[in-house]
């Protein structure tokens, strides 16, 4: 029987079907009988107090059902929770209502809502609403904001604008830094992104008086959580209260949070005994849904000149906009500060986090959320180090990397790395690339571009295109997490999983999971992860998640901790299954316990595999229940439901390389090769890994070379559209050459890691280390992202190109 | 490439900028209201033309080869027509200023993006939608809708309808045996935040060769109702 091997498998997956006819379910596709809609009013002021409102006139218009500010409601719901609230600083929580009530503090701050019996119509009555603000001055960036003369936004409630100051320190770094051979710093910038789910948010929410119940349906990676938050916001009790949330499209963090809307829609519609209806258009998911990254950080590098790294000291302000979001204290803080020394065995680590309110949207979780932003600099900063030490970027890695038998490592910062073979997907990504050559042509290119400039005698004219070859080595904690580590920095929850496995009395399995995919590929990957464990044909699995009255509390899809986690638990309750399974195949067998042999889905007795009893016989016996179906003191039924707390994060790791070329007379970045080199542990499905590595990759080049969120000095989003924010299309975007290795995670059941993030932390520091190499010789150290033409063009036309070649620029000094 | 990334806000939309009056503006307001007025702002006889935006139309189409007859506002977009009058949940919107292209259906033969039209300006014509791509039915897809599983050509599946109907143009009407440069600029009307656009290339190519195989043999593989006249 072929079953045990749908571990490991490329099996397509079984979303699909659906998905491309059309018939998925998002939250925008639910309608119900006397459906309304609601639209809100957000302010078009960074920083502004709120006069009056009136709503007559908006409430006079045909199809108006109400017109709500925030005062109106002010008494009704609480403000918007914040769930990481850290516990080694101090932390300034202010109170963020969901809708304003007396001042506004970002464009796109909600301060009243219409319902309406179209969208149409509710659009039409917003214009109607009359708004008297008074404008204040507005502070957008995180350093401005944090000095004194800054505006405040909350006033004392949050003195300097400042959330927390957060720090850790291991080892001794002034003396790393004294004693160095050699220094390196640089001011560096992680810009702010916008995460561009295609589908906006939403929500629809349903009163059913005859139960005292709320139906929401809503774009949420983690429905129990926001179960748990629309509760705490509204006041209505979490079991009256079911969250659905069918196909999600796309998430990459900006769906975690609880939203100050989603509470006013659940508000709305207990009030008027209507379902309500809300969806967000591009505009306002751009204002009003979370950002990512925007950090501003200043980090120095000690080293010596045979390429060994002695410390690494990290200034980093962190804007966190107008309001903590869920999860948005741990971010630039546990999920970035922690993981600052990478792959690298550096003992001395210094870095200062200071979290800054703006009057810009809130900044929260990102694809990756901080472990980007700590690859981004520590690859930057290494790169630097190498360059100014004359050591090829691949050297240095080597040098530094912790080497593979000294697993499980204990970093300075105290994670515990499970399991890591850096240099092995390095040289294979080497390999791969053919580096050697590679570094040939460049020199090559550089020679001829340097000959043709000097013969046209104008060097901007040539035609030559430069070569820039950029590496980049990760590691990321993921999986998240054993919960006593998570509770002990602040989060508001453990961050185990939940499954229930329940085999149906035909021998057909479903199973409930606390996880939530919305692209991931989840409801295929756990199906073989079943299959393969209880020995079941991959079409008797059904996997179900996404709704709180089916599921039991779960956590949620993010972090990469959904095959890892939500996976582990599957795994167990399967486990303990079978565990039962076996005593119910003994008796029927009318053999000991200790004799039956489960294989491939079949109990037998050990040396007669002729005569056994498939677990779906074995699954109707359970049910059955007679006396001679059960063995005396067993429970019927055949089902487990198991909460798996992981012993520890996990750690992909891998190195990735990007070979750009630079057009010199325009300035344009040509990504001509990416190679990925990937070590997730055990792979499930091969195919689906391969596509989360594609995906992460994009969105981390796209950071590189294109996107950034915009705000002008008054607090406008510049880049409020998709026709502004620069997300790529396919004809920017070049191929991507994937490979793996494979070291297992020691400590989970299937020795497999997380890999949702592994592409976007890995890719934008090699595209930026390309674009630096290819123009080292024109006197380049950084250039901040996104590295636009008109910046190289730039640097291109108002400097002189150096006449040595890379390898032999700079000596030691 | 342009430098979209650090561009000031020259919005294509038609939307006011900030104004510093006192004065109710949602910041995220809705494009539906923005596509009237710029339509009124541009005529001299407002009054004229918003008495005969205020009033109704009956159009009549033909969707996946069924004739719709409805009487709809002059203002509403093609896309809310299909999704909320006609009820095909399977054109998806994701922008507001026509770049994702998760709206996008065959119309007269061409691909569009029905956040950018007027159900009206579709009186008389056939649009053919994701769901009428072989009958919607989930157990017999078309050879693009197919090569896109196989291939992994999808993650959340959003943008997946818009890009198949992109395809699907390409590949019937532009362009049957697209090189991958080809391929590529081709869907760079179309947004996917998930896949990177690798597989949704391979998908695509793998498409052709099975609709070129198909069209070799004369068989029928085409079974969009649309493609049945």
């Amino acid at each position: 029987m072929a079953v045990a091997t749908f571990f490991g498998a490329r099996v397509n997956r079984r979303e699909d079907p659906r998905l491309v006819t059309g018939n998925g379910l998002y939250t925008a596709d639910v309608v119900l009988p006397n459906m309304v809609h609601a639209a809100f009013l957000r302010s078009p002021y960074a920083h502004a107090r709120i006069k009056s409102i009136n709503t007559e006139k908006a409430k006079a218009l045909p199809g108006v059902i109400v017109v709500v500010t925030g005062k109106d409601i002010a008494s009704k719901l609480n403000p918007v929770p914040c769930a990481w609230q850290l516990t080694n600083a101090e932390i300034k929580v202010p109170k963020y209502y969901p809708l304003e009530i007396d001042k506004v503090r970002y464009v796109g701050d909600p301060v009243a809502v219409v319902v309406a019996e179209t969208p149409y119509q509710a659009a039409d009555a917003l214009e109607a609403i009359e708004v008297e603000y008074e404008p204040l001055q507005a502070v957008v960036d995180q350093e401005s904001a944090c000095k004194p003369d800054a505006p405040l936004l909350y006033d004392n409630d949050v003195p300097n604008n400042l959330a927390f100051h957060w720090k850790i320190s291991s080892g001794d770094v002034s003396r790393a830094f004294a004693e160095a051979e050699v220094t390196v710093k640089e001011r560096l910038v992680n810009q702010r992104l916008l995460p561009t789910a295609i589908e906006p948010r939403g929500a629809l929410a349903q009163y059913n008086p005859s139960k005292d119940e709320l139906t929401v349906w809503i774009t949420s990676q983690n429905p129990h959580v926001h179960r748990l938050l629309l509760s705490l916001m509204t006041g209505i009790p979490e079991h009256k209260i079911r969250v659905i949330s069918q196909d999600v499209g796309g998430g990459f963090g900006s769906k975690i949070p609880c939203y100050g809307p989603e509470a006013v829609v659940v508000l709305l519609a207990k009030e008027l005994l209507l379902p309500v209806k809300w969806i967000e258009d591009r505009r306002e998911n751009y204002v009003s849904t979370i950002h990512g990254r925007d950090h501003v950080e200043y980090v120095e590098l000690a080293g010596k000149f045979d390429g060994t790294i002695t410390g690494i000291k990290v200034i980093t302000y962190a804007n966190l906009g107008a309001w903590l979001s869920t999860a948005a204290p741990g971010v630039p803080t546990i999920l970035f500060g922690t993981m600052l020394s990478g792959p690298y065995k550096i003992k001395n680590l210094e870095c200062e986090v200071f979290g800054v309110l703006t009057n810009t949207t809130a900044v929260d979780a990102y694809r990756g959320a901080g472990r980007p932003e700590a690859t981004f600099i520590l690859e930057r900063i290494v790169d630097i180090f190498a360059r100014k030490i004359n050591m090829d970027p691949s050297e240095v890695r080597i040098k530094n990397f912790i080497p593979r038998d000294a697993f499980p490592y204990t970093t300075p910062t105290g994670l515990t790395y499970d399991s890591g073979d850096y240099e092995g997907t390095l040289r294979r990504a080497l390999e791969i690339s053919g580096y050697k050559d590679l570094r040939e042509e460049q020199a090559a290119r550089l020679k001829s571009f340097l000959q043709e400039s000097t013969e046209t005698g104008k060097r901007k004219r040539t035609k030559e295109k430069l070569i820039g070859i950029g590496l980049s080595s990760y590691v990321e904690v993921c999986g998240l997490g054993p919960s006593s580590i998570v509770r002990s920095t602040g989060f508001a929850l453990g961050l185990w999983e939940s499954a229930t496995v329940r085999v149906h009395p035909s021998g057909k399995v479903s199973v409930f999971t606390g996880g939530h995919p919305h692209g991931q590929g989840e409801e295929t990957t756990f199906a073989q992860i079943v299959a393969s464990e209880l020995g079941v044909n991959l079409e008797d699995v059904e996997v179900v998640h996404g709704d709180t009255d089916k599921v039991p509390f779960g956590m949620g899809t993010y972090g990469s901790r959904t095959t890892p986690v939500a996976g582990g638990a599957i795994v167990f309750a399967c486990r303990k299954i079978k565990e039962k399974a076996r005593k119910i195949a003994a008796h029927l067998l009318e053999a000991r316990e200790d004799d039956i042999v489960f294989d491939s889905g079949r109990f037998y007795v050990r040396g007669s595999p002729g005569t056994a009893k498939t677990l779906a016989e074995v699954a109707w016996a359970s049910y059955g229940a007679g006396s001679s179906e059960l063995p005396s003191g067993l429970e019927p039924g055949l089902e487990n439901t198991t909460f798996y707390d992981p012993p520890n994060f996990v750690f992909p790791f891998g190195t990735h390389v990007c070979v750009v070329e630079v057009d010199t007379e325009t300035g344009q970045v040509k990504i001509k090769k990416y190679v990925a080199v990937d070590d997730c542990g055990k792979q499930i499905n091969p195919m689906i890994v391969e596509g989360q590595v594609h995906g992460g990759i994009a969105q981390g080049v796209a950071q590189a070379l294109w996107e950034a969120a915009v705000y002008d000095k008054d607090g406008n989003l510049v880049t409020s559209t998709l026709s502004d924010y620069a997300v790529p299309t396919a004809y920017e975007l070049p191929s991507y050459e994937t490979a793996s290795t494979e070291t297992p995670s020691p400590h989970h059941p299937l020795g497999i890691k997380g890999v949702g993030e592994t592409g976007t932390i890995a890719s934008t520091p090699a595209v930026v280390n390309a674009v630096c190499d290819a123009l080292s010789n024109f006197g380049v150290k950084n250039i901040d992202m996104p590295l636009v033409p008109e910046k190289i063009w730039r640097i291109l036309s108002s400097s002189s190109p150096r006449l040595e070649s890379p390898s032999s620029t700079t000596s030691p000094s | 490439m342009s430098e979209r990334g650090a561009s000031s806000s020259s919005s294509r939309e038609s939307s006011p900028p900030h104004s510093t009056e006192a004065g109710g503006r949602s910041g995220g307001s809705s494009s539906k209201r923005k596509k009237k007025k710029s339509v009124s702002g541009a005529q001299s006889g407002i009054s004229d033309l918003e008495a005969a935006l205020s009033g109704r139309k009956t159009i009549q189409v033909k969707v996946n080869g069924r004739v719709y007859q409805r009487e709809v506002e002059p203002r509403l977009l093609l896309v809310d027509f299909i999704r909320d009058h006609l009820g095909l949940k399977g054109t998806h919107i994701g922008c507001d200023t026509t770049n994702c292209g998760a709206c996008t259906v065959i119309l007269g033969g061409k691909s569009v993006k029905s956040c950018t039209m007027f159900a009206v300006q579709a009186d008389g014509e056939e649009i053919l939608t994701i769901e009428g791509l072989a009958n919607g039915k989930q157990q017999e897809l078309h050879p693009i809708q197919k090569a896109f599983w196989d291939n992994h050509g999808l993650q959340c599946g959003f943008c997946t309808p818009g890009l198949i109907m992109q395809a699907y143009w390409l590949l019937t009407s532009e362009n049957p045996n697209p090189t991958e440069e080809e391929i590529r600029l081709g869907i760079s009307g179309n947004l996917c935040r998930c896949t990177g656009y690798h597989n949704i290339v391979k998908a695509i190519q793998s498409a052709a060769t099975m609709l070129r195989s198909a069209r070799a043999q004369e068989q029928v593989v085409v079974t969009a109702r649309e493609g049945r006249r």
